[in-house]
């Protein structure tokens, strides 16, 4: 589908004027998320502390992405672009720890 | 725009900016994609960092911790934060400029700036911290080494905690320059309920610097929290 | 050559009386130096790269002849050691980052890619003149490196020897090399976009012309890819200036990172290096073969396996470090893997040959030669991805041949039959083709005597990268010695024949081959706009063969149009 000529394509955002209780409620999210990250590093899970503190992040970052940076209302193409980052960073550090992780098997 | 374009657009397609595009739906698409394809760079710039980062703390699972709790992570905490409500402004400036509020454009954006600053004074005052106590690696200057026989490996927690927050600070001071080009268009109304995807974009790039402290603050700051909290 | 005796009769077609007077083409739209440095032209552009890139070639090759000439005789009698070190660096890193990675996709692509998607320019044209500037300002921090000593840690800057030891001028290089990735970002984003959002009504992804889905998967290498490199070479200039240690073995940092790092950019970088040349080869065999590229789909969809898969491979250079031998074992693995693709181009190219009309011209004679080669180039690098083999060979000249049949044997063969087959376009000239095929043979010998011999010397155990070697491999190296003269005779050739055909080559009409694709629908030069009027796409690429049933129209100019105007 050639896009460029379509005026219904997917030109996101001026049919998206979100709420102003959608911004108020993702900020409110992001600092419950900022207090949880905090309380839960004084306490000693172990190798838990690091995926707990990873999770918060993970879920703080995918608000910030689908709210406030509007992805949510965005064509396929920009969920694509805005996936492929981490994705690749994922291969970088999966491979890359996989020589670090089994040098010692 | 050009003499070329002379062929008609069909009814209720705007012409664009640049005389290249067809309309102005294909160039505000064009942008906005180009700008998510530039946040990928971003990402793949510091993913090489968080993956040395990610090798060297499973390396060095105890030094990295004694290491991060000499980072105040009071004052992370509160720029988490202070970053966090510019991220909101942002935000909302952009929803301003969608609902035509002029005004509230140029303050939203005045106090985006505010907090970003601000980010950057604490930080500041975190560096010349960390440089007093002898904790910033570099050939002239001297590495304390009061983490005993882990401070080589804690010089390198504070290798990566510099390059990292220093790319970050880096971006911030980039994004206050661009934060000061829209206070000056808006103070012409440049930004209308259909002419805002600039102001989007930039606050696509400023809502991705926000993402990255997101994971910075608990990767550096909160290592050595739960024993060595309130320091 | 039928191709160039066909060209009067396609220039009757276009019969419009305009024919003969002087006509506007991007080439004549401004004369001074501002409408050169301050266009935003792609085509312009193009040019201004051609020449900076052809520039980069001749001073690599520069270095290229003088480590030729040491290595002649088994002794030291040209250069010592020192210097021989500091020419294979700088000839690495001026061929790879200032000629082979910006060779197709920033001369024939930013030429190229608008037209035969059939938009009027790149989507940021502002952006791609940038990417010119940020290349040249890369390539002067490199030509200041070249004159102020030069660098000796080969191109791949491995630490710490990089880090801590060389006394050569590492910083300014990496200051350059990072610059230069800048501008290969730039491309790369300013591909992706055009090619989603500036394509021409009717031209589905599927009737895309196998080049763009080359030139997209090599921009999304570009764009994934070089930011790593530059974190990387960043932390190296730390490293140097500030003692960070990240890569200091000293106080527990690891070099062996740094090659995850280097390589995870490089080995897909190794991909922007060939992927443009496999685009061009497709147009060019289809163009001569007179059909229709076999397999479109499978040749199209190999070249995003190509960038994805490339991405999971770069371990296989690293099988000798310190690395786990079960991450090896994946790498290797996936090694094999990334074959597939490859493999699957050649097959199809082979495939569209068969019973193909096919004319010996000059550029199919380079794409020719790029099949075979890059036949041998791929298949030794399936042996040095299996890791028993790669113990004996890595780091000798079998490598080196190797990747020498891959990035010369393969990528400056497609760049040569690019731009030959390309060059009507871009100038309104035809090349004499006598000399155009004579240089052809030429490059072809003498780029087999030149690398052939070092794939024996290789398996015979001749570590590369060194100035003296023994007695023994003696003859094979002065046959590679020769060969290098021959080929450098070859790659003279051409900048002379075609320099001169800018002013004395024959004028050709659009379609001087008689080949499909928006491109040769345009005149030759084209005008800057490319396009007269709006394009619509309605038929397939490559539709050789049966005159198509639909679709024909007559644009603004007379001109037999496969795409009808709205």
């Amino acid at each position: 589908m050639a896009s460029g000529t379509d005026p219904h394509g997917s030109h996101g955002g001026e049919h998206h004027i979100l709420p102003l209780g959608v911004y108020w409620a993702v900020f409110l999210a992001l600092v419950v998320g900022t207090i949880l990250t905090v309380w839960s590093a004084t306490i000693d899970l172990g190798r838990l502390n690091v995926i707990v503190a990873l999770l918060i992040a993970s879920v703080k970052a995918a608000l910030v992405i689908l709210y406030f940076m509007h992805v949510k209302y965005s064509s396929r193409m920009v969920w694509i672009f805005a996936a492929a980052g981490f994705f690749w960073v994922a291969i970088m550090i999966l491979f890359t720890m996989a020589d670090f992780a089994s040098r010692s098997w | 725009m050009s003499a070329d374009h002379a062929h008609a657009l069909p009814a209720g397609v705007r012409p664009p900016t640049y005389h290249h595009f067809e309309d102005l739906a294909q160039q505000e698409e064009s942008e906005k994609l180009g700008m998510w394809a530039f946040l990928i760079t971003e990402v793949m710039f510091f993913g090489a960092l968080f993956t040395a980062y990610t090798v060297y703390r499973n390396l060095y699972p105890e030094a990295f911790m004694d290491a991060s709790s000499k980072l105040n992570w009071k004052l992370g905490a509160v720029n988490t934060l202070v970053l966090i409500v510019s991220s909101l402004t942002m935000a909302l400036a952009i929803r301003a400029a969608q609902t035509g509020k002029y005004s509230q454009v140029i303050w939203q954006t005045v106090a985006t700036m505010i907090f970003g600053a601000t980010f950057l004074v604490v930080k500041y005052f975190e560096y010349m911290h960390k440089y007093h106590d002898g904790l910033m690696p570099g050939p002239t200057l001297f590495f304390t080494d009061v983490f005993g026989e882990h401070t080589p490996q804690a010089r390198i927690f504070f290798s990566i905690y510099f390059a990292m927050t220093g790319l970050h600070a880096f971006h911030m001071v980039v994004g206050l320059g661009i934060l000061t080009w829209v206070l000056i268009k808006a103070r012409k109304r440049y930004f209308t309920p259909d002419r805002y995807l600039a102001l989007e974009n930039v606050g696509l790039y400023w809502h991705f610097v926000d993402l990255v402290w997101i994971f910075l603050f608990p990767m550096l700051y909160l290592l050595g929290a739960h024993y060595g909290l309130g320091h | 050559m039928t191709g160039s005796t066909d060209m009067g009769s396609m220039a009757t077609t276009t019969g419009h009386a305009a024919a003969e007077a002087p006509r506007e083409t991007y080439l004549t739209n401004g004369y001074g130096w501002k409408s050169w440095f301050l266009t935003v032209d792609h085509k312009r552009i193009a040019i201004l790269y051609l020449i900076s890139v052809t520039f980069f070639f001749l001073i690599g090759g520069l270095f290229a002849v003088l480590m030729r000439l040491e290595l002649a005789t088994p002794r030291a009698d040209v250069v010592d050691a020192e210097t021989y070190n500091r020419l294979f660096t700088m000839h690495g890193v001026v061929m790879i980052f200032f000629f082979l990675v910006p060779s197709i996709p920033a001369v024939l692509g930013n030429f190229l890619v608008p037209i035969m998607i059939g938009a009027r320019d790149l989507a940021f044209p502002k952006i791609n003149l940038l990417s010119w500037y940020i290349y040249v300002v890369g390539g002067i921090f490199t030509l200041i490196v070249a004159v102020s000593g030069g660098v000796d840690t080969g191109w791949t800057f491995y630490t710490p020897y990089s880090s801590t030891y060389s006394n050569s001028q590492v910083a300014l290089t990496a200051v350059g090399v990072f610059i230069t990735g800048f501008s290969s970002i730039l491309t790369g984003l300013n591909f992706i976009v055009t090619i989603h959002k500036m394509r021409a009504p009717g031209l589905t992804w599927f009737r895309l012309p196998l080049f763009i889905w080359a030139q997209y998967a090599t921009a999304l290498i570009m764009v994934l890819g070089t930011p790593v490199l530059a974190t990387t070479i960043f932390l190296v200039a730390l490293e140097r200036i500030f003692r960070i240690g990240i890569f200091d073995p000293t106080i527990g940092g690891d070099p062996v990172l740094f090659q995850h790092l280097f390589w995870f950019y490089s080995h897909p970088a190794v991909y922007i290096m060939i992927l443009p040349g496999m685009g061009v080869i497709s147009e060019v065999i289809s163009a001569f073969s007179k059909k229709r590229v076999f397999g479109y789909s499978f040749v199209a969809f190999s070249s995003l396996a190509i960038a994805i898969l490339g991405f999971m491979v770069w371990g296989h250079h690293m099988f000798t470090t310190g690395q786990s031998v079960y991450a090896s074992m994946v790498f290797s693995v996936l090694t094999m893997l990334v074959a597939v693709p490859s493999a699957v181009k050649v097959f199809n190219w082979a495939a569209t040959l068969y019973k193909g009309s096919i004319e010996l011209t000059t550029p199919m004679l380079y794409a020719l030669a790029f099949m075979g080669l890059f036949t041998i180039g791929g298949l030794t690098g399936v042996f040095l991805g299996i890791m028993a083999v790669d113990r004996h060979l890595h780091d000798t000249y079998f490598v080196v041949a190797h990747f020498h049949y891959v990035m010369v044997g393969s990528m400056v063969m497609a760049f040569l039959c690019g731009v030959h087959f390309w060059w009507p376009k871009m100038f309104g000239r035809m090349y004499p083709e006598f000399l155009g095929r004579f240089a052809a043979i030429i490059v072809f010998v003498g780029f087999n005597l030149t690398f052939l011999p070092q794939f024996v010397v290789g398996f015979q155990g001749m570590p590369r990268r060194y100035h003296v070697y023994p007695e023994e491999f003696g003859v094979m190296n002065l046959l590679s010695s020769a060969g290098a003269s021959i080929l450098g005779a070859g790659y003279i050739l051409p900048m002379f024949y075609l320099a001169w055909s800018l002013k004395w080559g024959k004028k050709v009409g659009p379609n001087p081959w008689e080949a499909k694709g928006l491109e040769w629908q345009i005149e030759s030069p084209p005008i800057t706009h490319n396009f007269h009027g709006p394009v619509r796409v309605t038929e397939e690429a490559y539709a050789y063969g049966e005159e198509p049933t639909h679709g024909h129209a007559t644009n603004t100019h007379g001109q037999k149009e496969a795409t009808s105007v709205r």
